[in-house]
């Protein structure tokens, strides 16, 4: 349905509940507004977009009045722009005249309409806003309130992106001011720090604070491309000023996507270790006549001496000890173009399946489950229907607002605006439980025994989708004798939620349908993680939620490419694509495509497995491209032996990273602001990184480098650009067929599966049917933890990552509003515990495992249950995995990170 | 089911008429007015000494506390009745006058400080179809109505002190809620907005939009729920017309909203009223719960399929919460910032939902006309204005107070025979009609009709009945400033016309005051009363520059003196002030130099005294503590 009116003489049709500004903004007519964003709630506070409507009493905010059918607008009329000049002069009377010197010059929306209304600046006497500036110590907002307009777009664009509601209105009248919080500073407003409310404001009161200085609005060059950080998948927009050839900010766009205008604190403000000092600029060798300079122990080299050496190397041990000898680490941060060269080098050059990269460390077991279950290991949904239209969401085992900030944001939204109910299953009280309608505390390492227990009181009082299980799924009554083995009861006595509990979950899953699953490492990092992955997916056939908008199976994957790693080969079981190294017909394929013989036809080792072979001599060369296993590896202790015994050691990567340290040749790589590629996100959405500065010293593009080592191994390898790998890719990929480099230049959005060029891409998996045709209901039985506390460990340690850092922390530790915002790790610990231990706010403590301890500082909150505690990755020091073990899933071979036990003690000084 | 509970409602409205007339027949029976303004004049400690006065004389008394009967300069008020005596009601009647009053009354002594506000004369006067009760004051020597009720018609008062406002049986026994009974038992929802259409009901909160049409649109809207909303949120300055009828009568309002809710079709009603006002949310609170007791506000009210309840939200008293659109954000539990309009809150207001929003008054005037009819209603006032209308006239009037007045009486009746004309023979300046979004109507304008068309005709407006009468020792630029700083002070900063426009036109004024005015400032003034009332979001910033207009319009003389003459004719300004000692008069006896707080003044005794006009902060102490004149101010 449409309404047709009349602006300025012009017939225009409009859909029907279209704003006078929106039937206008479609029919070419500007109507200047400064409150207004398409994002966010109109106020109809700035009396900008006022225009004459016949018969009306009065101007009519266009933002905010329905078009109607026969309605006669005129938008120029002398009212209203007499009305639009007033509301100018007005707020110039109360604001600076110093766009001189104003970092928002040329991209502000007061200038502009001044400029264009041909309004002077007042000369008056009168009282002006008068606060100082940028009196808010936070390290990333600047606030300077004296060019405060009033808007309100900062505060609704907290309120209603970040659902935060940090900013509000406080007093009234002229002395109305925008205030955090109850007129605190944004911190301890608790201020989360993302910079949305910069990325609205049209004036230059609030401004990214690391980019004061750096340059303004016309003298940057802006360039899209996709961030590093986790798999959410955002994009934005690399600011870089022409003159210094510098990133000097991020700012959003309403075109990405998947987060429009949201940022998460790390994709606004963690992008200055593009620029560090501490990058990598030659290639290095091991030369230990060396003792001072940057890199003690190392020499600087070209790249022909690296190169050469590094290829020789390779070449002589698998030539000497056999292709077994030599393996590779490949990386989720890198590009798929480049793990493709990688596992492509592994295989064709060093005829090994020792390829492996560090989904192995998180989402292995999703892959093995899924792929069991239901035939494709990966997200069944997109973000955007999983978030908007499920009823309810049942995240286990995802701190979603901290590791996924976009998506964790999203679905407060839409719980506040929509009422999507959520049920939380994590053993720590995150902050999604604060919106959740159900929080079930279980004990780490118990998740097949709740959902169990859940699935147990679905099917007590039938509320299964029968019809869905008759048609699509098989292996029902195997799994249904298994799971009458939980009544509620015996669930809760394993896990520690109550019965009730349980029994309220079900009823809401069954009465909220579709529900949508989330997961991440909650899950998949335990021994049992295959088997908690599958009865999740048990638990949504069941209720007939998969391959349905709202509903769905969906692992959040952690870091920026690792679905695309895993999709282009870099797993040491499949070639390109999920086609598997054991079956004779792919491995016929793959020889043809690459031009080579004698590909193994043996699963390679994984990253565990490389890491325990070097330690026992049986692997002598490895090749790590952009990982850090001696922070992300579990057990770092054994690492470190391991490495110590490799042979050879080559590491690729932008910093000195803790496992460059024990390389014989470090080769200096690109990061994602230093060239073109593509990232796969969580949701199978293929999408474009875009150079945008060069890389410092000499560093080079990690695909080049590639090519070279490949080249130099005796293996010619030259593309003339990431896009010609890309096809390369195409055609040997059937779920990258379609991905092509002209479709994503020219704006489409693909999700795989993307069979040809002409097709569309995938939104929803197993629509209609599941991949392996019929779902795969599993019997999955309640397995113990490796490791329960005892006397001597008395506590149960679980790990994981805080919103400011990202994984090893190469890249946020060399961020200064990061670093700022999270100085140091910190280690959860029940207040309960922490007196009976006679430990303080702060104070540093010792965590002590069987392997080995590490040394942090204690928060004392109720996030963590009695005996439980929580520590992160991030820095070197008070790693937690200098205490974590190597016990792994055997089917997906994931550590369990999860769960460990561990002493606590206080130490001194 | 609905026969029993009607009956039963009527079987209670007969116990209360018995009590009622046993109480007037009472050996003695004794009232004070306890409204805010009553207990602000020292009603309860009258009461105590009226307990005190009742033991020492040994009398049993029936006591009843009642609201204000609106005749602010003779609070406290108190009303006795004796077998075979008169009913008079005393005023002024402090703690230390009761033991005078009762003399006056059991033993005929001469009356020093109390004075007899008149004979009651009660009370029921019939109305068309209906009987409306109400207190009517008689000058006891010359046996007619007192001046400042004789041109009155008090309906919507007609309770207030009459009955204990925390009492239902009171109201009932005056026929309280059986117009509920007849709307819920005879009227569909239709034919109750069709009477309240025919009435010709226009919305008393200041706009004076027609009440039935307002009801009509909120019932065709097709979503529910729906709510129905009282503007209590009384913030005009010197107005106090609502908090005396929530104080005084709050059942009616009760009713009111009851009727409305059912002719919308709305479950919910909301009183939202600023917690300034703490008796009239504990009385409307107390009323609440009496009816909820017997079975008026629930579920199936009176037997009928109707459920209907009612919340009070209290508010933290902005005066841009008397706007519709904030005083829904405020109930919300947002700030109370207006909201743009469309969509109108028939069809999207409080929470989104279809809402009516009305002024307390034109709630409390709905049962009145059911049961006294439409036509009765409409038969008082003007045709495009019909009915009565209440007002607080407050200011330079001897006789300042609550009255209720049918429409199309002129100003000059209301500022002279009921207020009693100006005091101390001064001159009469002008009357602002409207509170601080309205105007002020110079001698000239003195008949005009009161009236929504009338006076918008005049430039003034309605308003919701705030009446400030002036004389000549106002000054007009300080009285504009005073209102251009209750719009700063008011102005909820949400958009930047009303925000900033607000301040501006204020320091403009300033300016003028202090003598540092220029003659293109009276333009200023006009450009930035346009553009406020071009862009404003609101009514509030909308009209917030006619006060000012209306002083400019009508009194320009005057600021022109300030401006070109730096003399304020009024002599209010203490800026354009010069205090010089006439030496003809000055016999140096040093008074004005001893009282001097800066020393300005010099001179020794017997000598002429000289003001230094440089130290001199004009503070007028010298001029008011010279005994010969000799301080000449200018």
């Amino acid at each position: 349905m449409s309404v047709n009116l009349t602006i300025n003489g012009m017939q225009v049709s409009a859909p029907e509940e279209s704003t006078i500004l929106e039937a206008a903004e479609a029919a070419g007519v500007i109507i200047p507004t400064l409150c207004h964003h398409p994002d966010l709630t109109d106020v109809g506070a700035c009396r900008m977009c006022v225009v004459s409507v016949e018969g009306a009493r009065g101007l009519q905010t266009a933002c905010t009045t329905p078009a109607v059918e026969g309605m006669v607008v005129e938008t120029e009329s002398t009212e209203a722009r007499e009305a639009r000049t007033f509301v100018l002069e007005m707020l110039l009377t109360d604001h600076p005249n110093d766009c001189m010197t104003c970092e928002a010059d040329g991209d502000c929306e007061l200038q502009r309409w001044v400029y264009e209304y041909d309004v002077a600046f007042p000369d008056h006497q009168g009282i002006r806003h008068d606060t100082p500036i940028g009196a808010d110590p936070s390290p990333v907002i600047l606030v300077d309130m004296n060019k405060c307009i009033l808007c309100g777009l900062c505060v609704r664009a907290c309120s209603e992106v970040q659902v935060h509601d940090i900013w509000n209105f406080s007093q009234r009248g002229f002395t109305t001011i925008v205030v955090a919080g109850a007129n605190q500073t944004l911190q301890e407003a608790g201020c989360l720090s993302c910079g949305t409310c910069v990325a609205y404001c049209p004036v230059g009161a609030l401004f990214d604070r690391p980019s004061q200085g750096w340059g303004r609005a016309i003298h940057q060059k802006k360039v899209r491309t996709t961030c590093n950080y986790c798999g959410v998948g955002c994009q934005f927009d690399l600011n870089v000023n022409i003159h210094t050839g510098k990133i000097t900010r991020v700012t959003a766009t309403p075109e990405a996507p998947v987060n429009g205008m949201a940022l998460c604190v790390k994709g606004r403000y963690g992008y200055d270790f593009i620029h560090s000092e501490a990058r990598l600029t030659t290639p290095l060798i091991r030369d230990a006549s060396v003792v001072e300079g940057r890199f003690p122990g190392f020499r600087e080299a070209t790249w022909d001496e690296a190169v050469a050496l590094v290829a020789e190397s390779l070449v002589h041990w698998r030539d000497t000890c056999g292709p077994e000898s030599v393996g590779y680490f490949s990386s989720a941060k890198c590009t798929n173009e480049e793990n493709y060269l990688m596992q492509k080098i592994s295989r064709a050059v060093s005829k090994t399946n020792n390829v492996d990269h560090c989904a192995r460390l998180c989402h292995s077991s999703t892959v093995a489950g899924l792929a069991t279950a239901l035939g494709s290991g990966a997200m069944t949904n997109s973000i955007a229907d999983a978030t908007e239209e499920a009823k309810l969401y049942f995240v286990a085992g995802s701190n979603t607002t901290e590791q996924h900030p976009v998506i964790g944001r999203k679905m407060l939204k839409m719980i506040r605006e929509k009422g999507t109910k959520l049920i939380v299953a994590d053993p720590r009280r995150i902050e999604l439980c604060d919106a959740a309608v159900l929080h079930l505390q279980q004990r780490p390492g118990t998740d097949v025994a709740l959902f169990n227990g859940i699935m147990y009181e679905i099917l007590a009082n039938g509320w299964e989708d029968r019809a869905y299980i008759d048609a699509r799924t098989e292996n029902f009554d195997v799994f249904r004798e298994m799971v009458m083995m939980f009544p509620p009861e015996r669930a809760a006595e394993i896990t520690g939620v109550p019965a009730d509990k349980i029994r309220e979950a079900a009823r809401l899953l069954a009465e909220n349908k579709p529900a949508a699953v989330f997961w991440a490492m909650g899950i998949t990092q335990h021994t049992t993680g295959t088997m908690n992955v599958m009865t999740l997916a048990n638990l949504q056939m069941l209720l007939g939620n998969i391959g349905v908008p709202g509903g769905g199976v969906n692992p959040l994957r952690g870091q920026n490419n690792v679905q695309g790693a895993c999709d282009v080969g870099a797993l040491s079981n499949v070639y390109p694509g999920y086609q598997r190294v054991t079956d004779p017909t792919h491995k016929a394929k793959f020889e043809e495509a690459w031009g080579v013989e004698g590909l193994s036809d043996k699963v390679g080792l994984t990253i565990v497995e490389m890491i325990n072979a070097a330690h026992t001599g049986d692997l002598k060369a490895l090749y790590v491209m952009a990982e850090n296993p001696m922070t992300s590896d579990p057990d770092l202790n054994h690492v470190r032996e391991a490495l110590e015994r490799l042979d050879f050691l080559v590491v690729q990567d932008i910093f000195m990273t803790e496992t460059a340290k024990f390389a014989d040749v470090i080769l200096p790589g690109a990061c994602f602001a230093e060239k073109d590629g593509t990232f796969t996100n969580t949701e199978r959405r293929i999408q474009r990184i875009r150079k945008a500065v060069d890389p410092p010293g000499v560093a080079r593009p990690d695909w080049e480098i590639l090519c070279d080592v490949a080249t130099a191994m005796g293996y010619p390898m030259a593309y003339p650009s990431p896009a010609a790998i890309q096809d390369e890719i195409a055609a040997v990929t059937p779920i990258y067929g379609g991905v092509r480099y002209w479709r994503l230049d020219a704006g489409e959005s693909l999700q795989w599966p993307v069979t040809d060029d002409a097709h569309p891409g995938t939104p929803i998996l197993h629509v209609g049917t599941f991949t392996r045709g019929k779902g795969l209901f599993t019997a999955n039985d309640h397995v113990e933890p490796q490791e329960c506390p005892t006397v001597e460990y008395p506590f149960t340690m679980t790990t994981g990552r805080v919103l400011y850092h990202w994984h090893g922390g190469a890249q946020t530790r060399r961020s200064q509003p990061l670093m700022a915002l999270s100085p140091e790790p910190l280690v959860e610990l029940h207040p309960d515990d922490a007196s009976r231990l006679g430990i303080a706010e702060g104070d540093k403590i010792r965590v002590t495992s069987r392997r080995g301890d590490f040394i942090a500082r204690a928060w004392l909150t109720d996030r963590v249950a009695l005996g439980l505690i929580f520590g992160t990755f991030h820095f070197p020091e008070g790693n937690v995995n200098w205490a974590t073990g190597a016990f792994l899933d055997p089917q997906a071979k994931i550590p369990e990170y999860k769960v460990s036990a561990v002493r606590v003690e206080k130490v001194e000084g | 089911m609905a026969l029993s509970e009607m009956s039963r409602l009527d079987a209670r409205r007969e116990q209360a008429k018995q009590h009622w007339q046993e109480r007037l027949s009472a050996d003695l029976y004794i009232t004070i007015g306890v409204g805010t303004c009553g207990y602000a004049a020292g009603a309860a400690q009258s009461l105590d000494a009226i307990r005190a006065e009742l033991e020492k004389r040994n009398l049993q008394a029936t006591i009843k506390e009642v609201g204000c009967v609106g005749m602010c300069s003779y609070e406290p008020m108190v009303e006795l009745q004796a077998k075979g005596r008169p009913r008079l009601n005393y005023g002024m009647a402090t703690a230390s006058v009761i033991p005078e009053i009762f003399a006056a009354y059991f033993e005929d002594a001469p009356l020093v400080t109390g004075v007899i506000v008149g004979q009651v004369q009660d009370t029921a006067t019939c109305l068309a179809a209906g009987t409306l009760h109400s207190l009517t004051f008689v000058d006891p020597e010359r046996g007619e109505v007192i001046p400042f009720q004789h041109k009155q018609h008090r309906v919507v008062l007609s309770n207030c002190g009459l009955i204990d406002p925390e009492c239902l049986d009171d109201y009932l026994a005056l026929d309280g809620y059986t117009a509920l009974s007849v709307v819920l038992s005879d009227m569909t929802p239709e034919a109750v907005i069709d009477e309240i259409t025919a009435s010709g009901l226009r919305g008393r909160g200041g706009a004076g939009f027609p009440a039935g049409v307002k009801w009509r649109y909120a019932r065709a809207t097709q979503n529910w729920p729906k709510y129905v909303i009282c503007n209590a949120d009384e913030g005009d300055p010197g107005a106090f017309m609502d908090r005396s009828a929530l104080e005084g009568d709050p059942h009616s309002l009760i009713e009111g909203v009851i009727i409305a809710g059912y002719a919308i079709g709305a479950q919910h009603g909301y009183l939202s009223c600023r917690a300034e006002y703490p008796l009239a949310i504990r009385r409307l609170g107390i009323a609440l719960a009496q009816a909820r007791e017997l079975g008026l506000l629930g579920a199936n009210i009176l037997g009928t399929d109707f459920d209907f309840d009612i919340t009070i939200k209290e508010g933290a008293g902005a005066f841009v919460c008397g706007e519709e659109t904030a005083l829904m954000a405020s109930i919300e539990g947002e700030r109370g910032q207006p909201r743009p309009r469309a969509p109108y809150p028939a069809v999207a207001g409080l929470w989104n939902q279809p809402s009516n929003v009305n002024n307390v008054k034109s709630y409390a005037y709905v049962p009145r006309i059911i049961r006294l009819g439409a036509d009765c209603f409409k038969s008082l006032g003007t045709s495009s204005s019909p009915g009565i209308a209440v007002f607080a006239l407050t200011g330079m009037v001897n006789r300042p107070g609550l009255i209720e007045v049918p429409m199309g009486i002129t100003l000059r009746e209301i500022v002279y025979d009921l207020g009693g004309g100006v005091p101390d023979g001064r001159k009469f300046k002008a009357v602002q009609t409207g509170g601080p979004l309205g105007g002020c109507l110079p001698e000239e304008y003195l008949d005009t009709p009161v009236d929504f068309d009338s006076l918008r005709a005049a430039d003034a407006v309605m308003g919701s009945g705030g009446m400030v009468v002036i004389d000549e020792t106002t000054c007009i630029v300080q009285f504009a400033k005073y209102f251009a700083q209750f719009v700063c002070d008011e102005s909820c900063g949400k958009c930047p016309p009303c925000r900033i426009g607000s301040t501006r036109m204020r320091e403009l004024l300033e300016r003028i005051t202090i003598g540092q005015g220029k003659l293109e400032d009276l333009d200023e003034i006009r450009r930035l009363a346009t553009g406020m009332r071009q862009a404003s979001l609101c009514a509030l910033g909308q009209l917030a520059p006619d006060p000012v207009l209306s002083t400019l319009r009508h009194f320009e003389d005057e600021y022109r003196a300030h401006i070109v003459e730096h003399r304020c004719p009024a002599g209010q300004c203490r800026e354009l002030l010069s205090y010089t000692i006439d030496p003809d008069k000055c016999v140096g006896c040093t008074m004005c130099a001893r009282s001097c707080p800066v020393n300005a003044v010099a001179g020794e005794r017997r000598q002429v005294h000289v003001i230094d006009q440089a130290v001199c902060i004009k503070c007028g102490t010298c001029y008011t503590v010279c005994k010969f004149d000799a301080v000449v101010v200018r």
